[in-house]
């Protein structure tokens, strides 16, 4: 019993990092269509960011954090700019493409700049543990699951609260009706990559202390990523998150129970099992066709 | 230029549109069946992986460029033609069986894909494919009775009528280029029969398909079987010429460089696949002249323009050092991929068409004849 709580905690932190990145995934294709393949290389490059304020230029960790998200956000405004806007409403596979392309080359330029070895953040949460009777749970782990409480709250706030959350739930609804609307649609797709880069980037500096950061973490947790947004519903906000923490749980408790090597595969079998009985996700809307 | 008058159906589903064809083919091949007499050995190891390449890349073809289905999990189709050759193989089945063997249990495992892909839609698609990759390749490590794990396993040489080949011979080259002609001219053959066309109607639109008539769920099925049975064949020779696979071999990335042969090459016709398969290959002779020659090129023509010694040997040594540089190919790779997608989509055989049209039209080529048109975001998702 003790073993399977201390599973599920742990599964619960590690999925909250794959809600996240699969939040900036659901985040951008809500409001573009556009599926980015790239999404955990730019929680990498958040990382590496973060590391380079903390760890090399020594700054305090929430300054440092602070300036990795700026920084991002900056960097996915740029990199929507230059790469998908042009070929936005182009077939789906030019996009995917594209932002393969972004991705591969943001692997390996931050591999060429940081080098190939494991970094790590010192975090304030680094060493503790909280103990509930023989139950040993590590402050790093609890701070991740807090983080993505709070970044879901706040984004709720400002999608329900705010103007520009409702320009952008609108744009995302119907692009065209928002340009006639007179929302500035462009602008409002810039914003919304900055925002999925700078929740991107919260995941990858919440992750540094249990995996460490190096070029090839985005392309792993990302594609683990990608069946999180899937199980919730490519659309859905709450349902990333969901889905993440069922992923998270999933692998963990298949790393624990089951043979090795089903670890890694569990998710996936789950979510081809979800896709062949409900296509459209957990909370995912079905659409009609209408001709 | 010849303007080709089609007059009944006839002319419109002949193999090639005229007989200008034959000749221009014809001295292709003439010139790859010399090839391995004229070429260095290392250039001829190239070219069959270029013939292995585009063979899948056809194979990609018929699925993602003329049926629609993105598919990203082409490296494990791969990966099950060349361990059922080797499994086959050191069970003593001769050559031409395991071949066809590979091909077939390749072709039904995709049927058995593209079943569970009828539901499934552009993105979830391409994640579908994705995860089956994935469990083919963790299946491979794991089933060590099978596929002896992560060690990996041998393969020898092809034997064929009991001579053995080895993988560096003309003759393995000549085995290569032929699977590649055939695969060809089967998918034209494919292509102008009525399944091809179904194909095409399905990729255009499904819903119009499906009000002529088209059977759309069998003929995506078919689809996948077709190209996952080639993608098979294509594996037997893969794992020939590397005479060792292990699962590691496999992976996403080789399923991306599948697709980048066919974005690259251009996504409409079988030239592209060819040509996107010259350029994935010859992507690492280029790097190591890139690494090699070229830092010493750019010294000898800073000093022409008057640098001095000094300065040349400092270019140079810059050069070098940015040409060795450890992800320089992932970085090509990936600015190759956004530049092709946002400026070129056509791929090189799309250029090649245009450079065609402009000495055909001149002085009268227009540039708005290729021009993308405008379009508003249509919403995929509710479709």
């Amino acid at each position: 019993m003790l073993d399977f709580v201390q599973q599920l905690v742990s599964g619960v932190a590690l999925g909250c990092v794959y809600g996240l990145i699969a939040l900036g995934f659901v985040l951008v294709y809500k409001a573009t269509e556009v599926v980015n393949f790239a999404q955990g290389d730019l929680m990498m490059l958040g990382g590496f960011f973060a590391f380079t304020f903390i760890g090399m230029m020594g700054l305090n960790y929430w300054v440092g954090f602070a300036g990795a998200v700026a920084a991002m956000a900056l960097f996915g405004m740029l990199a929507e700019r230059v790469v998908v806007r042009p070929i936005l409403g182009y077939p789906q596979f030019s996009i995917i493409m594209a932002t393969i392309g972004l991705g591969y080359f943001l692997r390996s330029v931050s591999g060429m700049i940081w080098g190939t070895d494991d970094f790590k953040i010192d975090t304030p949460f680094s060493q503790g543990v909280l103990r509930i009777g023989s139950l040993v749970l590590a402050h790093d782990k609890l701070s991740v699951i807090a983080a993505t409480g709070i970044l879901c709250a706040l984004l709720w706030l400002f999608f329900n609260k705010t103007t520009l959350g409702t320009a952008m739930r609108a744009s995302s609804e119907n692009m065209l009706a928002a340009y006639y609307m007179g929302i500035p649609v462009k602008r409002v797709v810039s914003i919304v990559w900055a925002i999925s880069a700078a929740v991107a980037t919260c995941a990858g500096v919440l992750l540094a202390p249990i995996t460490f950061i190096h070029s090839n973490v985005g392309l792993v947790l990302g594609l683990k990523a990608f069946p999180a947004a899937v199980l919730g519903g490519f659309g859905s906000i709450p349902g990333a998150v969901v889905g993440g923490v069922l992923i998270g749980v999933i692998e963990s408790m298949a790393g624990f129970y089951l043979a090795e090597g089903w670890k890694d595969v569990a998710p996936y079998i789950v979510l081809l099992a979800v896709l062949l009985l409900k296509p459209e996700g957990l909370f995912g809307l079905h659409v009609r066709k209408k001709v | 230029m010849r303007f080709l008058f089609k007059t009944d159906y006839e002319d419109d589903i002949r193999l090639f549109p005229h007989s200008g064809y034959y000749v221009s083919y014809g001295l292709l091949l003439a010139v790859l069946l010399i090839a391995p007499y004229v070429l260095s050995s290392y250039l001829m190891s190239q070219l069959v992986f270029v013939c292995i390449y585009a063979t899948v890349g056809v194979a990609l073809l018929i699925l993602t460029g003329f049926t629609g289905q993105a598919s990203l999990g082409h490296a494990a189709f791969l990966a099950i033609g060349a361990y059922t050759a080797a499994y086959l193989q050191k069970y003593g089945v001769p050559f031409p069986v395991y071949f066809l063997a590979a091909g077939l249990l390749t072709g039904l495992i995709g049927a058995l894909v593209g079943f569970p892909a009828l539901r499934l839609q552009g993105i979830y698609l391409v994640i579908a494919t994705i995860s089956f990759a994935f469990i083919v390749e963790e299946i491979l490590a794991r089933w060590e009775s099978v596929t002896n794990g992560n060690e990996g396993m041998r393969i020898k040489a092809v034997s064929l009528f009991g001579v053995a080949v080895s993988r560096d011979s003309p003759t393995f080259y000549f085995l290569c280029l032929a699977v590649l002609v055939l695969t060809i001219v089967g998918t034209l053959n494919l292509l102008r029969s009525p399944t091809g066309r179904a194909f095409v109607a399905i990729r255009d639109s499904e819903t119009a398909a499906r009000s002529m008539g088209v059977n759309v769920a069998l003929y995506k099925v078919k689809s996948f079987a077709i190209s996952a049975a080639i993608t098979g064949f294509a594996g037997v020779l893969f794992a020939h010429k590397l005479s060792f696979i292990s699962p590691e071999m496999f992976t996403l990335q080789l399923s991306i460089e599948f697709i980048i042969v066919i974005l690259i090459g251009g996504t409409f016709s079988l030239h592209g696949a060819v040509l996107g398969a010259i350029f994935i290959v010859m992507i690492d002779p280029f790097l190591t002249y890139l690494k090699d020659d070229m830092p010493g090129i750019i010294a000898g023509i800073a000093a022409t323009f008057g640098a001095g010694t000094q300065a040349a040997a400092n270019v140079q040594s810059k050069v070098a050092a940015f040409a060795s540089l450890n992800g320089l190919k992932g970085a090509i790779y990936g600015i190759i991929i956004v530049l092709f997608v946002l400026f070129e989509p056509l791929g090189l055989y799309g250029r090649w068409l245009k450079i065609k049209l402009f000495f055909q039209l001149f002085p009268l080529y227009k540039r708005a004849t290729f021009k993308r048109q405008k379009i508003y975001v249509k919403s995929e998702r509710n479709r």
